[in-house]
């Protein structure tokens, strides 16, 4: 097996697409900027940067569940996924990027848009005289929104890189067993270090810090694991269409309906799971009926502008990954499989938006081109970086010890 | 139910088993059935059976489930026995999930093993003829149905020199009827002809 070699060239297709949208989102952010950043009405300025905040967010994290699932499948001496597991080392290399582009618009908005008695999206940022979010500064004050946001996404970046370098020294020479034991025994260290730090971050503390925290009076135990579920299972179906683009290309010639079986059910597993918790979140707090913390289902459900974009988030994320995934042959289907993929990222990234937007503004929807055009610009910052980490290294890790087990895998 | 003539051959490994199946296919013989030791991924495919409705069924049970959930509980707080809980709504969708989930997956889940059950005619004192005892332990018998223009000796020759290690004819009921193993040990007492 030491002929295998697959290097992946960025077409010129895929170069045109990556710099059309990101013209397309550079467009729209200067436009945005113009109408809404420098308007004098301080709503339009809460839109403006409520869309870049879930939007830096949403892309961030899923790029980030890259990282997670290699972590994951390490950890439980996965061996199905290795022939593509150099896509999603490729998509978690977009991580430091995408999270230095957050941690500049959360500092803005921390530190840049506090406009006299109040924060525009932040209302912790400045309590005044309120007594519950005053008995929150603990855990919502600047210093530590700082120090936790730069830990997260450096460690996040940094044990990422750790693993990305572990795969790429494995190219170098054929390991014998001896080896191989050492070889997956280093990866195992450092991937239970990044799930410890992952489960610390996104699954508690960090989606509480930047998103529940704009409804700073209301909080919810189950919304990082949500938060979590959703940015899994958008980042699972990203993993599908990169393969299934590759596949399209004539690369990763080992992968096959198999592994994307095995993908689906993935897809098909997580988008229930997001619907247990989108449904446990909702029903405790139906059923308890406290008015601190309904306030959050005010916008969005009975009466609220949101629940038009609610409940299409229901559908989207549930009820089509249910009745369309559901049978074997759609999971082994590229067509439906790539159909699907697309789906759940606009369904989670429109999760994402009326969980920041709605908090945000209230009483108007703002679903419209902004929204659009700056995921434009993430997508095509995505394609174009993912593209150039494709191309770096071999696209499969030919000296891995579980690549036989990968090959034969058979679902 | 009515007696059936079968030749039976034995394998020893999974590699000579594949290529066998294929070659008695190829040659026109029909397969009763492969017995295994363990679940053989792909057998399922090279013997040719059509892909199991089982889970089409489990579906339909499921849907089952959540009619029945919804239906019961929505006649008995809307029309039945109409109570005021916490306020809240005679039909509160939100709080009948759980039971409909739950009702759901039991359907289902019963639904199929019992439809598993039929379908394998596997209940408690059904008997049926075993071809091999020894298909639950290190065997993978193969039950060849012959017809009346089968020859059995050609047969055998044919299963031995596809691999098998033990070649045998046997007479016997092809369905099921109602005993006890342990009062009719007549099964393990049986000495088959083996050739070769």
């Amino acid at each position: 097996m030491a002929s295998i070699s697959e290097q992946f060239e960025v077409s010129g297709k895929m170069k045109t697409w990556s710099m059309g949208l990101m013209g397309v989102g550079i467009l729209a952010f200067i436009i945005g900027f113009i109408t809404k950043g420098l308007s004098s009405d301080e709503h339009q300025q809460a839109i403006f940067w409520g869309t870049l905040l879930y939007n830096s967010i949403f892309f961030l994290l899923i790029c980030n569940a890259s990282m997670f699932f290699i972590c994951v499948t390490t950890l439980a001496h996965g061996g199905w996924q290795v022939t593509f597991r150099r896509v999603p080392e490729a998509i978690s290399a977009v991580v430091p990027i995408f999270g230095l582009i957050a941690i500049f618009i959360l500092f803005f908005i921390v530190f840049g848009l506090n406009h006299g008695d109040h924060n525009l999206i932040y209302h912790w940022r400045i309590p005044g005289d309120d007594q519950i979010i005053l008995k929150k500064t603990g855990f919502l004050n600047p210093p530590f929104f700082v120090i936790w946001t730069l830990l997260s996404i450096g460690l996040w970046s940094y044990l990422g890189m750790r693993m990305r370098k572990l795969s790429e020294e494995s190219d170098q020479a054929e390991m014998n067993q001896e080896q191989g034991n050492k070889w997956i025994h280093r990866n195992t260290v450092i991937g239970s270090l990044f799930l410890v730090w992952f489960g610390l971050t996104v699954g508690s503390t960090t989606p509480w810090l930047w998103l529940m925290s704009i409804d700073t009076h209301w909080y919810s135990t189950m919304y990082s694991w949500y938060t979590f579920a959703s940015s899994f299972v958008a980042g699972m179906a990203l993993i599908a269409l990169f393969i299934i683009y590759l596949k399209n290309r004539g690369y990763l010639e080992y992968t096959n309906d198999e592994h994307l079986h095995d993908i689906g059910k993935f897809m098909f597993a997580f988008s229930i799971f997001w619907t247990y918790l989108w449904f446990s979140q909702y029903m405790l707090i139906w059923y308890s009926n406290q008015p601190e913390e309904t306030t959050y289902f005010q916008p969005r459900t009975k009466d609220g502008v949101w629940k038009g974009v609610y409940y299409l988030n229901l559908v989207i994320n549930f009820l089509c990954p249910l009745l369309i995934l559901m049978t074997k042959n759609s999971k082994r289907n590229y067509t439906v499989v790539a159909f699907m993929a697309v789906l759940i990222i606009f369904g989670h990234w429109m999760d994402f938006n009326q969980m920041v937007m709605a908090s945000v503004s209230r009483d108007h929807v703002t679903f419209g081109w902004l929204d659009f055009g700056i995921a434009a610009l993430f997508v095509g910052m995505m394609i174009f970086f993912v593209g150039k980490a494709l191309s770096r290294v071999p696209l499969i890790p030919k000296n891995h010890p579980f690549l036989k087990e990968s090959i034969i895998h058979h679902t | 139910m009515a007696l059936k003539r079968y030749v039976v051959g034995c394998f020893d490994d999974e590699e000579v088993l594949f290529p066998a199946v294929k070659k008695v296919r190829n040659a026109g013989y029909k397969i009763q059935d492969v017995y295994t030791p363990f679940p053989v991924h792909g057998l399922d495919h090279a013997l040719g059976m059509r892909e199991t409705s089982l889970h089409t069924a489990g579906f339909i049970y499921g849907i089952l489930g959540t009619t029945t959930a919804l239906a019961g509980m929505g006649w008995v707080f809307t029309k039945d026995w109409p109570m005021n809980i916490g306020g809240k709504p005679n039909f509160p969708l939100p709080a009948f999930i759980p039971i409909v989930f739950e009702l759901t997956v039991l359907f289902a889940a019963v639904g199929m093993v019992m439809t598993f059950c039929y379908l394998c005619q596997l209940a408690p004192f059904v008997r049926k003829h075993h071809f091999h005892p020894r298909a639950t332990d290190d065997l993978f018998v193969m039950a060849i149905e012959c017809t009346d223009r089968t020859n059995v000796e050609d047969l055998k020759g044919f299963l031995q020199s596809a691999g098998a290690k033990e070649v045998s004819y046997q007479v016997a009921e092809s369905g099921w009827w109602f005993g006890r193993y342990d009062v009719e040990p007549k099964l393990y007492r049986e000495e088959n002809p083996v050739i070769g």
